[in-house]
């Protein structure tokens, strides 16, 4: 019997483990160490902080799930990796400390034969002073909707603001990145616009003042360089497009913008030309940078061998190219394929757990010499086929050997569907659908674009709305195990 | 006075962008073009998905 274990329970630790444990069957163990008992589908917090959804309605309980599907569960925090095992037994396991109620900061050795890293970001707040609150959680300063908690918490202070306005004080917005290498710039996209449409519907729109701050050079770079899309037989870029959304709904943006510091209503920021700026508000949410979870690795000696299996950014080294070099050089063969570690061919990593190569987006940075560009994207739909990709290659491996062919699921040669909402409403609501294809260019392929303009596209509207909806309902169906949950894509 | 183009002299940024009509913002909340509009989106993000896997 085999043991796959893996670190972290979202969309892609989530997938990779109901999949492994549908193709092992009973024969082998899957395990899945995860510090939340709950699992949230992320994408549907904007309408949490937003007051149109409740916490409940993103978020279900791990357990029961796991249980069903005879998963063994761990409400842990994975802390090391000992992948030689110790002196006198060549097993490799990991040390989890528990998260759940009653054992708290309990240890436990966990041996594997396959490991999965799929443990998401760490929000990584503290890299920007004030956005932190020095510990590693959110500060005082801003809100955030990274989590279903933070979301709860950024609504219970926009109705306060819009409270103040209805009482006749003017209220300014900002909302953003809060670093100059944040990624998921749509989430923060997503929010901006549903406040905005919220404030409409409360009749207070007049009284705000709402801004967008961004490390984008441009407004739609969304991490991924932009996008070109087919609009009444042009091929145009996004830049025209999220300007034009912007501008329509009255929202100022600042981008090629670095936060360094964040205050009581004020943050510093640095552009991209170097200057210094700030800006005041009354309420903000600021999107924090993501690093890797902070794992140490040691070998059988005790030797600290963390560099073998992490870049120093905390991320996972898996087959990618890391020695591309200058942006002309990039590839998008320097893509990983397989995600395994490149030394431990046991171990294997998905979602945004992975290193990437480097940045998607043109690098940028200040003649100061600080950078200013977004990080890719590999949430959502990539997470989930990485994670599909991945557990396919650990059963293959489990059920015919080290040496079988891995599957493989380039971020270079698959697309990505996504639905970025600008307001709730089954009748009036509105939402971005767009596809990109492939998520990393490749200029060899498509010269010009570096992407497939017939499934590249995009196009708000209500019918946007309804499939962001649909949406919802049908992932979380599927990531309940609920009556054929595998017909259901990633 | 064409209420959909003030936005254009907000701001110098706005003024070099587009900005929807009354026709193409009616559009985005009809029901039977947006009907059709659901069915095609979800034909072409179906391809998208079918080629990724």
């Amino acid at each position: 019997m085999a043991r796959l274990v893996i670190m972290g329970g979202g969309v892609a630790g989530h997938t990779t483990a109901t999949f492994a444990k549908k193709w092992l069957g009973k024969d082998h163990e899957v395990v899945v160490v995860t510090p939340n008992s709950q699992w949230n589908w992320i994408p549907s917090n904007i309408w949490v902080g937003v007051g149109q959804m409740e916490k409940k309605d993103v978020v279900f309980p791990l357990a029961p799930i796991y249980k069903k599907a005879g998963i063994i569960y761990k409400q842990a925090l994975a802390t090391t990796i000992h992948p030689e095992g110790k002196e006198g037994d060549d097993t490799p396991f990991i040390i989890i400390q528990s998260t759940e109620e009653g054992s708290v900061g309990e240890t436990e050795t966990l041996t594997y034969d396959y490991l999965v890293n799929a443990t998401g970001p760490k929000l990584n707040f503290d890299a920007t002073p004030g956005l932190g609150d020095g510990s590693g959680q959110m500060g005082s300063n801003t809100v955030s909707v990274c989590t279903a908690e933070h979301a709860v918490h950024a609504n219970d202070e926009l109705t306060k603001t819009f409270e103040k306005a209805k009482a006749g004080k003017r209220q300014k917005i900002l909302v953003g990145t809060g670093h100059g290498t944040c990624t998921c710039q749509g989430a923060a996209f997503e929010y901006i616009f549903n406040i905005e449409h919220e404030a409409k519907k409360a009749g207070i729109r007049d009284m705000l003042d709402i801004k967008w701050i961004s490390n984008e050079a441009f407004l739609g770079d969304f991490g991924m360089g932009g996008l070109h899309m087919k609009v009444g037989g042009y091929a145009v870029s996004s830049k025209l497009f999220a300007e034009s959304l912007y501008a329509e709904r009255n929202v100022e943006w600042i981008i090629g913008a670095h936060t360094s510091k964040v205050e009581e209503g004020k943050i510093e920021y640095e552009l991209l030309d170097g200057t210094m700026h700030e800006e005041t508000f009354d309420f903000a949410m600021l999107i924090p940078p993501f690093s890797g979870v902070g794992f140490k690795a040691y070998a059988k000696d005790g030797a600290d061998i963390t560099d073998q299996l992490f870049m120093p950014n905390g991320f996972m080294k898996v087959d990618a190219k890391y020695d591309a070099g200058a942006y002309e050089n990039w590839k998008a063969s320097d893509w990983p394929e397989t995600y395994q570690n490149p030394s431990f061919g046991n171990i294997f990593a998905a979602g945004i757990a992975f290193a990437p190569p480097h940045l998607i987006s043109k690098p940028m940075s200040s003649p100061n010499g600080t950078p200013i560009n977004p990080t890719p994207p590999r949430t959502g739909m990539p997470a989930g086929i990485i994670g599909k990709a991945v557990a396919h290659s650990v059963c293959d491996m489990i059920k015919a050997g080290d040496d079988v062919e891995l599957h493989k699921a380039s971020m270079a040669e698959m697309g990505a569907a996504c639905v970025a909402s600008a307001g709730k409403g089954v009748l009036h609501g509105t939402a971005a659908a767009m596809t990109v294809y492939p998520v990393v260019p490749d200029f060899e392929k498509y010269p010009g674009t570096g992407r497939d303009t017939k499934y590249t596209f995009g196009e708000i509207g209500l019918a946007g709305h309804w499939i962001k909806h649909i949406l919802h309902h049908m992932f979380i169906y599927k990531a309940k195990l609920k009556p054929g949950w595998t017909l259901i894509p990633e | 006075m064409i209420k959909e183009e003030l936005n254009f002299a907000k701001n110098d940024e706005f003024n070099l962008t587009m900005l929807p009509g009354k026709f193409a913002l009616a559009m985005r909340t009809c029901k039977i073009w947006q009907f059709f509009r659901f069915m095609v989106i979800n034909v072409k993000m179906l391809i998208v998905v079918s080629k990724s896997h």
